[in-house]
């Protein structure tokens, strides 16, 4: 076989489990595109030597007769993961040194299910950002390219979504707080979903927003974004936000069949000014769906436009609250003192220079919007508001909505610098279809539909009820069959 | 929403992040345009509506106040930028 890094995860369970291709030849294909794909930024710890020996395991595993689905499958890990024994900084300059001395549940499940460790994947430092441009690794470059201008790969989750999209690894961890999962997969062709908040373990996953991130699998198709998160999600006592539901079989739950499901158009996401492309797609995803057998019905979500400023009071709220660790006493950096300098002198210089610009915006407007006088104005407010979004989505539910479908992204990928003098709230706004699922608590999914004029990927997304992946997993198999997208990047790097 | 380069000083204070003075008028201007975007969340009206607290509706789990884990120092001081017989070293807290 050739090309082995082109292979889906479901096609190298396959072959692996013929016995077809051995994981230790799907892992070298991997690393050798990584080897070559050095312009792309998007690997940035390699642990070549990890991967080889886990990949010998995993033959092993699999002649002995006890392989899992995952078993032998090559990924790349977001840097936000902690792997025990492998540089993990988030990004950031601040976690410069840092080895975990120990496992994210998330990663040691894979483990567990015998994947294999390629590397750490580039991101925007904290998962915070939307063009994986916040990152001291430097920018990660889609493999997109349109007349020679080098691209985002969107983010956070930036680096993951390149080396999927790329091939570089069969699949990929992501993370998604506000769209960071879900954004990235949309510029670059590729699957990505966020689950339901609770259904993965966020143990050993460096906080951003602690009520709002949740991981999920970066995948090449639907198929694999169900088996990969199948071997994520656990219940786990390590994190006290993980639900007490089992776990299903997600792969069985994809029949194909979504006749006589409600699919809700939430009429308020048609916001003004959006590109004619993206309300096309739009409307080409819902006669995909209704050619299926599913119900089409107009809903209303009417808090959608306070979605936005919602999200960012109370993410730069909990990062303030979560990033008050970074104090240069206990990990990573501690600045240079000078003669004189005291503990406040070392807490100020150290975080100055260890955290990036948008990093140190984002911690001083939650500490504002956290301190005395402004903590209801801001903060107390913005969780009313929050409870009123989710509202609007457990009404939508309770009137028989199965799932709702819009656009992930109000644009094709940009390209890269394009926002650099721009203010910040203009790349805030990339978040404006994905954050409210976030607030909300619940899955989604972004699933390539289409090319834009210039010949880019744009995604739509569907919205599930909370826990019941398996379901939103299926709406979107019949949508991505539908689709048919094949288009790829064409290898410049 | 104004952020004035005063409170833009003390916001930095409070979050313990160094900002030369130089630097605090356009720290101002940055932190005063994410608030002016905040601002929008005024207009809704909350009457009644409690704060979220939790996303899904779940009761916080319990467990046995009982130690499951220790015994490891050096593996709890491994990532410290300066660790001394056995502990964090930080400069000097107390004159």
């Amino acid at each position: 076989m050739s090309d082995l890094n082109k292979l889906t995860v479901s096609e190298a369970r396959d072959a692996l489990h013929k016995g077809d291709v051995t994981s230790v030849e799907l892992t070298d294909a991997c690393l050798n595109a990584i080897e070559a794909a050095g312009a792309l930024n998007a690997f940035v710890h390699g642990t070549p030597d990890k991967a080889r020996q886990m990949a010998r395991a995993a033959d092993e595993r699999i002649k002995s007769g006890d392989a899992m689905p995952m078993t032998g499958i090559p990924l790349g890990i977001k840097d936000v993961f902690c792997v025990q024994g492998v540089a993990s900084q988030a990004a950031s300059r601040i976690l410069e040194g840092f080895v975990p001395e120990y496992e994210s549940t998330v990663t040691q499940n894979l483990w567990d299910a015998g994947a294999v460790m390629l590397g750490k994947l580039n991101m925007d430092e904290f998962a915070m950002g939307s063009a994986n441009e916040n990152s001291c690794y430097g920018k990660a470059i889609s493999p997109w390219k349109i007349d020679g201008h080098e691209l985002t790969p969107g983010g956070s989750s930036g680096g993951s979504a390149a080396a999927v999209a790329a091939d570089l690894c069969i699949a990929a961890t992501g993370t998604d707080t506000g769209g960071s999962i879900r954004q990235p997969a949309s510029f670059t062709g590729i699957v990505g979903l966020r689950p339901t908040y609770g259904r993965v373990s966020r143990y050993g996953v460096i906080a951003y927003a602690s009520s709002l991130d949740q991981a999920g699998p970066m995948t090449k198709s639907v198929r694999d974004a169900a088996i990969m998160l199948g071997a994520m999600a656990s219940v786990d006592e390590k994190d006290s936000t993980s639900a007490d539901i089992p776990v299903p079989d997600f792969e069985a739950a994809l029949t194909g069949d979504i006749r006589g499901k409600k699919i809700g158009i939430p009429r308020e996401y048609r916001v003004d000014g959006m590109p004619e492309e993206i309300d096309d797609l739009w409307q080409k995803g819902t006669d995909m769906l209704r050619d299926a057998g599913a119900e089409i019905v107009d809903i209303s979500l009417p808090h959608t436009k306070y979605a936005l400023p919602t999200y960012y009071i109370i993410a730069m709220a909990e990062a303030s609250s979560n990033l008050a660790r970074y104090d240069g006493v206990r990990y990573g950096r501690r600045a240079g003192l000078g003669q004189g300098d005291g503990i406040t002198e070392m807490y100020e210089k150290t975080r100055a220079e260890g955290f990036g610009p948008e990093v140190q915006r984002r911690i001083m407007i939650g500490t504002y919007v956290l301190s005395a006088g402004f903590y209801d104005a801001y903060y107390n407010h913005a969780r009313k508001v929050r409870a009123l979004i989710k509202r609007d989505f457990d009404n939508a539910y309770a009137d028989g909505i199965d799932a709702i479908l819009a656009p992930t992204t109000p644009s094709a990928a940009f390209a890269l610098g394009a926002m650099d003098n721009a203010d910040p709230v203009q790349m805030y706004l990339n978040d404006v279809f994905t954050v409210t699922l976030n607030l909300a608590g619940l899955p989604g999914i972004s699933v390539p539909v289409g090319l834009d004029r210039q010949g880019l990927p744009l995604g739509l997304q569907l919205i599930g009820r909370p826990f019941e992946e398996g379901a939103l997993l299926n709406q979107a198999l019949v949508l991505e069959r539908a689709a048919g997208f094949v288009a790829k990047p064409e290898c410049w790097w | 929403m104004s952020i004035t380069e005063n409170e833009a000083r003390k916001v930095a204070k409070l979050a313990r992040i160094a900002v030369e003075d130089e630097a605090l008028p356009a720290l101002a201007r940055e932190l005063s345009g994410i608030l002016d975007f905040m601002e929008q969340l005024k207009e809704v009206d909350v009457e009644g509506v409690e704060p979220m607290t939790g996303v899904m509706p779940m009761r916080l789990k319990r467990r046995e106040d009982v130690v499951t884990t220790g015994g490891m120092p050096e593996r709890i001081l491994s990532n410290a930028p300066d660790a001394r017989e056995g502990f964090f070293a930080v400069p000097k807290v107390v004159e």
